[in-house]
């Protein structure tokens, strides 16, 4: 009779327990974020203004009126966002790799110095760029001297500057995932692919990036989502002439109370976002990111 | 050039087995981009601890015009007067009570979903994760934005509860992929040996799985916590008259940064890189 409890775990007698566990959390998660999303989605379908209330019309040319009045600051969304992903990438990689092939007994105690300056609030460390890149800053100055910046050039202001912020900003969600996935890796298997005459190079590109795909996809994901919606960077190290598709949804919503337009706008970059993703993943190759 | 190098191989392929020579050059090759990676590494750290060390610069700046952005002497009255500017320390006791309050209410729930995805069979899996990965896909904006169409349809006041709820909903994703990642990871051989043992399951969960479950709840907390405590763009869309800590900066930075904003910064990074290193040593302690 010792084979009863074989395998099972806790409390998985009663066939009830697993949806009195699921309950509550879903409840929430369809409460506040289906229910809004379905919201979000009617107000999109809406016409009217604040002052005379607003009524469900079905107006689909909401979403193309929106589309092509702010192609520019989606395009942008989108254009910045891949770039600060490609940089946080290129950034991050060698860091992880570092972290879980070279820092032996140090490896938690170097991705705490790491993840720690993300501590200081995300609107501090924004700020904190806007006095380093500022035009009387040593940054400016180098890149003169250098001469990649003209002498009365500026690096604030310029979409330089909020590429290099939205970077900066999400560079933990491309770290953890990439030295979660080389920590994972097996040494040997590197060391096999010397052995078998491959090169260095070869090796890495063979061996090492393919089996740290994973930790590449959700690391470029964690930091393309919040990098597509966001609009702080702009309002810090940018002027309007960059702003994103967040800068207009936000000042949409909540300064001109055109809820149709922002709420069509919302749609757009949540669908497009999923979409990029959903193709992304495929392609990728790695199903089981949660 | 062509010509001093062409004959090397050919002269020296017949007098020595072929195997050391790729064996080597590897070697030599790793001990090369290995201090490349160092190097690198270096850099990297440098460019991502530039804007902590400005910060902390400029906490001790004596600042008198209205933006902090240019120095002008060492002082230390922003730090012995951190809460000198109002609305300061209101706007942190805010963030820390919903910081604290939403990473309650998302370990709990989100752990619970852990335990079902990881532990039980049920219907419906599918429609299960792809409910908690869309919040994860969706930008924070989106999010700001239905939570307050909602809020606007449903007539309901958006204040601190509203906020408390959006980061709930977006700390629970988080918490239910660490817990799952930490569970599954889990060896169940020492629950089944308790089993055997005939503790009964109550007894198992509370003496073995949760303790073993612990350091992964203990990290999606932490990650709550840090998430919400850090969130402007929910709070921005659903606070109504309430300021949150993020809301503070973000208004001082249209008037003027004071360098008390800097203080509460560097503030943070010590505590945080504090609690860090603490943990630390009473993992090594304890291995």
């Amino acid at each position: 009779m010792s084979t009863v409890p074989a395998r099972r775990g806790l409390l998985s007698g009663t066939r009830w327990m697993p949806y009195a566990l699921l309950l509550p959390g879903l409840l929430w998660l369809a409460l506040f974020f289906v229910t809004p999303i379905l919201t979000l989605l009617s107000t999109s379908l809406q016409e009217g203004s604040i002052s005379t209330g607003f009524r469900l019309t079905w107006r689909i040319a909401n979403y193309t009126d929106a589309f092509w009045n702010y192609r520019e600051q989606f395009g942008r969304s989108i254009l910045y966002a891949s770039l600060s992903t490609l940089l946080a990438l290129v950034i991050c990689y060698p860091l992880a790799y570092f972290i879980a092939f070279r820092a032996g007994r140090y490896k938690n105690l170097m991705l705490l110095i790491v993840v720690a300056p993300f501590f200081t609030s995300f609107l501090i460390r924004t700020l904190s760029w806007k006095i380093i890149l500022a035009d009387s800053g040593f940054v400016v100055r180098v890149f003169q001297t250098l001469g990649l910046l003209p002498a009365g050039g500026r690096l604030l202001a310029t979409s330089v500057a909020v590429v290099a912020g939205i970077t900066y900003n999400f560079l933990p969600f491309m770290t953890l995932p990439l030295y979660t996935s080389l920590e994972r890796l097996d040494a040997s298997l590197i060391e096999a692919a010397g052995d078998l005459y491959a090169g260095p190079v070869t090796a890495f590109f063979k061996v090492t990036f393919p089996l740290s795909m994973p930790g590449v996809v959700a690391g470029t994901l964690l930091t393309f989502i919040p990098a597509a919606g966001d609009y702080i960077n702009v309002r810090f190290l940018g002027t309007p002439a960059q702003y994103m598709l967040g800068n207009v949804i936000d000042s949409r919503f909540l300064a001109v109370l055109d809820y149709p337009t922002a709420a069509a706008l919302s749609i757009t970059l949540m669908f497009t976002i999923l979409v990029l993703v959903g193709l992304y993943v495929r392609r990728a190759g790695t199903e089981d990111l949660v | 050039m062509a010509q001093a190098i062409a004959p090397l191989p050919a002269a020296a392929s017949p007098h020595r087995p072929a195997s050391h020579q790729p064996a080597l050059l590897f070697r030599v090759w790793r001990a090369i981009t290995r201090n490349l990676v160092v190097f690198y590494a270096f850099l990297a750290l440098l460019y991502i601890y530039l804007p902590v060390i400005v910060v902390v610069i400029f906490s001790f700046n004596d600042n008198t015009g209205r933006y902090n952005f240019t120095w002008q002497g060492f002082t230390l009255k922003s730090w012995l007067n951190p809460c000198g500017v109002s609305g300061l320390c209101p706007a942190m006791v805010k963030s820390l009570q919903l910081a604290a309050l939403s990473t309650l209410g998302a370990t709990l729930l989100g752990t619970m979903i852990a335990f079902a995805i990881v532990r039980h069979r049920f219907s419906g899996r599918t429609a299960t994760n792809v409910l908690i990965f869309m919040p994860m896909a969706t930008p924070e904006i989106v999010m700001a934005s239905s939570l307050l169409a909602l809020f606007l349809n449903l007539g309901i006041p958006t204040g601190f509860g509203t906020i408390l709820i959006g980061h709930i909903l977006f700390n629970i994703s988080y918490v239910v992929v660490t817990v799952k990642a930490r569970l599954q990871g889990m060896n169940s051989s020492l629950e089944e040996a308790a089993m055997d043992l005939y503790a009964n399951e109550w007894h198992t969960f509370h003496k073995i799985t949760l303790p073993l479950v612990t350091p992964g709840i203990i990290s999606a907390a932490l990650l709550a916590f840090a998430l919400s405590f850090d969130d402007f763009i929910v709070a921005n869309f659903n606070s109504g008259n309430v300021v949150t800590f993020p809301m503070f900066v973000w208004g001082a930075a249209q008037r003027g940064v004071p360098p008390q904003i800097n203080v509460m910064g560097a503030a943070m990074f010590i505590v945080a890189l504090g609690l860090a290193l603490a943990s630390l040593a009473m993992q090594r302690r304890s291995a």
